[in-house]
């Protein structure tokens, strides 16, 4: 049987991960686009993700979207874990780090060799802030993710927690359980407790950005503001692909 | 002064949130390819540790309450892939980690492990899966006291499972797409997953029990190991406490050496304080 190549657990610098991307040869230029949008709960990323899609299949791009905690494969046993409140800081990470790799595998990664653009709602940044937030090692968790493929472009959109808080509090019935780190008992109060998760995965976010480069936007302009960067910065890269051709 | 057992060590960065200052018992960890006779030699092994009057907690491979089940429906769905079977071993692992291996041992137990860390390094390295990555993701585990390899070669390992219970989807690798032959695909994936174990053997200093004699012999020498192992954990729990006992032993020597000086010269005043401390 043959070995594989050495890895090297960088997210964006790990050998494998692009070569399951990148076959051989000319098949190196039907390479498609990754491009993901990252941000705390109400930063308004899923509104901005689902214009940018309208827009590239109007440029007759093929696209296909992706998002967070969606494969079939871990869904039964999340939803349990969930409910009952078994999941501790390392389960949490691992159940999300699973559903992860079965979407890298089954709903990223050939459609990206198909030459396909694909949008990703939340990615592997979304498990760094939330899983470092929680109080995992940052370090164990980089590892962790170390297969996962790099992303073209890194959308943020950034909001102060008062904003997301206002947004979360006036459009929803009621805050969900982890998403309110009622796990870690900060508050006993949801909306407070969502404050300070919610903050320090803030907080965590804007240490990434720098790290991996984010391309961040302002969550609190107007929406069509907004999307006119993203699509700027989009249109750049593919630009840029047509050039390299 | 060390009355605590010295903190645990881990495979890697560990879990910062959680507790494990004061782990009192003893992890015992049971490894060996399928087949290699685990359980038969773990049953043995508690009912003698019991009668001894040890508590005794079992945890196996993929029991945990979080993950059985979907575990379960994966391997019968066959959508796994390296990727996905590696991390639900390590998800299931963590689970049974935190909620029974942990709080057994801060309660004294003696934890008997069926398959450890090791089994998921052996399973992943062999699917294709890089050796530091798998290690890096178990790094949270914490490094058992002890571990036993049985050891067996693939040759008198196929016969035996084929005698006792028959060849398993999964434990012949058919996953790994060697053929289509059963019995071949087992053999050629046995081979592998042992040179494996071989291989941690000298990285994680197994302590290897030839597993090819009768399951008697495999369990005197078993319970041989392990009673080292208590026997040498008496001894530490033991000189810890008298470690505790010792500055009072020396208060009372003391008081006696003050009534001494009255009739005699007064002894230099490093006497009077006993040897230091190691």
């Amino acid at each position: 049987m043959p070995r594989t190549a050495p890895l090297v657990y960088t997210p964006g610098h790990h050998p494998k991960s692009e070569a399951w991307i990148l076959p051989r040869g000319p098949a190196l230029l039907r390479r498609g686009k990754l491009i993901v949008v990252e941000g705390i709960d109400g930063s308004g990323k899923s509104t901005q993700i689902k214009l940018l899609h309208k827009w590239l299949e109007a440029h007759g791009h093929q696209v296909v979207f992706t998002e967070w905690n969606s494969s079939d494969l871990v869904r039964q046993a999340t939803k349990r874990g969930k409910k009952k409140n078994l999941l501790t800081p390392t389960t949490f990470s691992l159940l999300h780090a699973t559903d992860f790799a079965d979407r890298l595998t089954y709903r990223i990664i050939p459609y990206l060799k198909s030459g396909m653009t694909v949008l990703a709602d939340r990615y592997i940044y979304t498990a760094f802030a939330r899983d470092i937030a929680r109080g995992v090692d940052p370090r164990w968790v980089r590892d962790l993710y170390g297969f996962a493929v790099q992303p073209d472009a890194i959308f943020y959109f950034r909001v102060p927690i008062d904003v997301a808080v206002g947004r979360i509090v006036g459009s929803r019935a009621k805050i969900k359980f982890y998403e309110a780190g009622m796990d870690l008992r900060l508050s006993p109060e949801p909306v407070e407790s969502f404050r300070l998760f919610q903050g320090r995965v803030l907080d965590e976010y804007d240490r990434l950005a720098v790290e991996y480069g984010f391309q961040v936007i302002d969550g609190t302009k107007p929406i069509d503001t907004q999307q006119q960067q993203v699509r700027s910065k989009v249109s750049r890269l593919y630009s840029q692909q047509a050039a390299e051709a | 002064m060390t009355t605590q057992k010295p903190l645990p060590e881990f495979f890697g960065h560990g879990l910062p949130y959680s507790d494990v200052r004061d782990l009192r018992g003893t992890l015992i960890t049971i490894e060996g390819t399928d087949g290699v006779g685990r359980s038969t030699q773990i049953r043995l092994l508690k009912e003698w540790l019991e009668v001894q009057g040890y508590g005794v907690i079992e945890t196996g491979w993929t029991r945990s309450e979080l993950m059985s089940e979907t575990i379960g429906a994966a391997k019968a769905g066959h959508s796994l892939n390296q990727l996905t079977f590696s991390l639900l071993y390590a998800t299931d692992f963590a689970d049974r980690l935190e909620k029974i291996i942990l709080p057994a041992l801060r309660s004294g137990f003696v934890v008997l492990a069926d398959r450890y860390v090791f089994t998921a390094f052996a399973r992943s390295v062999v699917r294709g899966a890089d050796a530091r990555w798998i290690r890096s993701v178990f790094g949270f585990a914490l490094v058992p006291d002890l571990t036993l390899y049985l050891q067996i070669d693939a040759d008198t390992l196929v016969p035996r499972v084929l005698r006792s219970r028959g060849i398993d989807y999964w434990e012949a690798g058919m996953d790994l797409h060697f053929g289509t032959d059963l019995f071949e695909s087992f053999r050629r994936y046995q081979w592998r997953l042992i040179r494996e174990y071989n291989r941690m053997s000298r990285e994680f200093g197994f302590v290897t029990i030839d597993a090819r004699s009768t399951p008697e012999e495999i369990q005197i020498r078993v319970r041989r190991k392990v009673q080292a192992l208590l026997d040498e954990r008496k001894v530490r729990a033991l000189t810890a406490s008298l470690e505790t006992l010792r500055p009072l032993l020396f208060e009372a020597e003391e008081e006696e050496a003050e009534e001494i000086p009255e009739r005699h010269e007064l002894p230099p005043a490093s006497a009077a304080r006993g040897p230091d401390q190691p």
